[in-house]
């Protein structure tokens, strides 16, 4: 699968399957296209070649409705959490199900306050999002987003700016999501020791292309050095942690104007 | 770069908008109807952009109506016929000044809010996330905001015309003396169905070209702070201009 934006390829012949059922882990450095990889999945972008099949379906040859149809049984969880914010964290629990089924008000309210219980978070049901501390948002947002029992959850940086209690209440939810529910976890992010604690599979993305695959054990004693770079968050490697740019030497003693 | 590129520039952006507004225009009535069918999202668009703009809109009409008054005494006695107040104030709120002065008003204090509102829903991942959770935000978002703005500035040129001519009899019967009988018989005489049909005419385009803009700039911001403001500078900027040129059109369309 082949994808650019602006003339910088940021996927060169990425092939990655999402095995049912477990937990995959994909790792890369920031701005190895982690995220747009996510937006691929759920249709918001298209592959400019190869394509992209989920639950068997090629997204791009999808119509509105069938790519709607397609995305709800997905769930995304955003790294901003993306509450809507002029409703409680209630009604954003209740918007997926109000928009998609004609649930009576009884049974939805049950069925929000068991998901809102499951993230810790049911005597918050009150609060507007904006009430809310980061790491609390993500939480609501991940109880919006199993509140109808999607087939796949993705994460995306589940675990950026959080304490260490709400990292290890969000670890425990991704793996009991997992194994209580059968949900196909994707998990998307940067921080390999946390992810080495929860997950089955996982890719390791640089350069557009997968570096390394296996375990994350596999992946902690592999020889490839731009991987062992990675692993031990070392600046000097193969791995180019620098944005492009000129000569620095040359930039400084350049005069002023460009 | 020279003056003559880049008003070239300024040009074909101002072009670009325009087509890019318009072509929203078709998927906003394409979800009009089922955003119709979602009376409690619509009702409060309604609230939003219409009950929230009253006191406004109803201080200006009266001030507005005042105004008149004074100024068409001032002429009419000249001639001698300040009887005739009624009718002028009537004509000129109804026809003219109610469905302009209550759009232009319209798009510094509901146009701005749409604005501002969807441009931070899209700048904090909220549209992205309806997207996700297969709610249209075309449907959700855009269309209501669309529906509410056009069913608001109607009702609200209607309740800047009745404000305005109340000020209008205020000012010419209170304070200047106009008979009062003379001032209301003169313009029930003259007001016929073709003047108030011209000024609803007048506010339902207006509501479109407002509602229409806003919601579109809002909808296609960048999603950063700068974005969102700019994109409220414009909203303003170009519903103000539109108003003023298509009244223009319509007013003679109408004569």
């Amino acid at each position: 699968m082949h994808y650019a934006i602006g003339g910088r390829a940021i996927f060169a012949g990425l092939d990655l399957t999402v095995p049912r059922g477990r937990i995959t882990a994909i790792m890369g450095p920031s701005g190895g296209g982690k995220t747009t990889l996510l937006k691929l999945i759920t249709g918001q972008l298209f592959a400019d070649r190869g394509s992209v099949r989920v639950f068997g379906q090629d997204v791009a040859t999808l119509d509105r409705r069938a790519l709607y149809a397609l995305r709800q049984r997905l769930g995304l969880l955003f790294q901003s959490g993306a509450l809507l914010t002029d409703m409680d964290v209630f009604d954003n629990v209740a918007f997926p199900v109000r928009e998609h089924t004609d649930l009576p008000e009884t049974l939805l309210r049950k069925l929000v306050l068991t998901k809102l219980q499951a993230v810790g978070l049911r005597g918050a049901a009150h609060l507007l999002p904006a009430e809310l501390s980061g790491g609390m948002g993500r939480r609501v947002a991940l109880a919006r987003a199993i509140v109808l029992d999607p087939e796949v959850l993705m994460y995306d940086e589940p675990f950026v700016g959080l304490d260490p209690i709400s990292l290890g209440v969000i670890l425990r939810l991704i793996k009991q999501m997992n194994s209580a529910l059968g949900i196909t976890s994707i998990v998307v992010s940067h921080d390999v020791r946390e992810l080495a604690t929860i997950a089955d599979e996982s890719y390791l993305l640089l350069g557009g292309r997968i570096a390394a695959a296996g375990t994350p054990e596999q992946l902690r004693t592999s020889s490839s050095p731009a991987v062992q770079q990675f692993m031990t968050g070392n600046a000097e490697g193969p791995v180019a942690f620098n944005y492009p740019a000129p000569d620095y030497a040359t930039q400084l003693l350049a005069d002023g104007d460009e | 770069m020279n003056n003559a590129a880049r008003s070239d520039n300024y040009l074909l952006d101002g072009l670009r908008r325009l087509g890019s507004v318009a072509l929203f225009l078709l998927p906003l009535l394409g979800q009009a109807l089922p955003a119709l069918a979602r009376p409690d999202l619509v009702v409060k668009q309604i609230y939003n952009a219409g009950a929230r703009s009253l006191i406004i809109v109803m201080l200006s009409g009266l001030f507005v109506g005042m105004v008149l008054a004074l100024q068409g005494y001032d002429l009419l006695q000249r001639f001698g016929s300040e009887e005739a107040l009624g009718s002028a104030a009537a004509l000129g709120l109804l026809r003219e000044l109610a469905p302009v002065v209550t759009a232009l008003l319209f798009a510094g204090r509901a146009g701005t809010a749409l604005t501002s509102e969807i441009g931070l829903m899209r700048a904090t991942d909220q549209l992205t996330a309806m997207e996700i959770m297969a709610v249209d935000p075309l449907r959700y978002v855009a269309a209501p905001r669309f529906v509410g703005g056009v069913i608001a500035m109607p009702l609200l040129t209607a309740i800047f015309s009745l404000i305005g001519l109340y000020g209008a009899q205020l000012i010419g019967v209170q304070l200047m003396g106009v008979d009062k009988g003379a001032f209301w018989s003169q313009t029930q005489g003259t007001v016929v169905l073709h003047d108030v049909s011209e000024g609803m005419v007048k506010s339902i385009v207006f509501g479109v070209v407002c509602s229409l803009i806003a919601v579109h700039e809002g909808y296609h911001a960048e999603p950063t702070a700068e974005g969102v403001g700019l994109a409220t500078t414009r909203t303003v900027v170009a519903s103000s201009v539109l108003i003023l040129l298509l009244d223009y059109v319509l007013t003679a369309a109408f004569l």
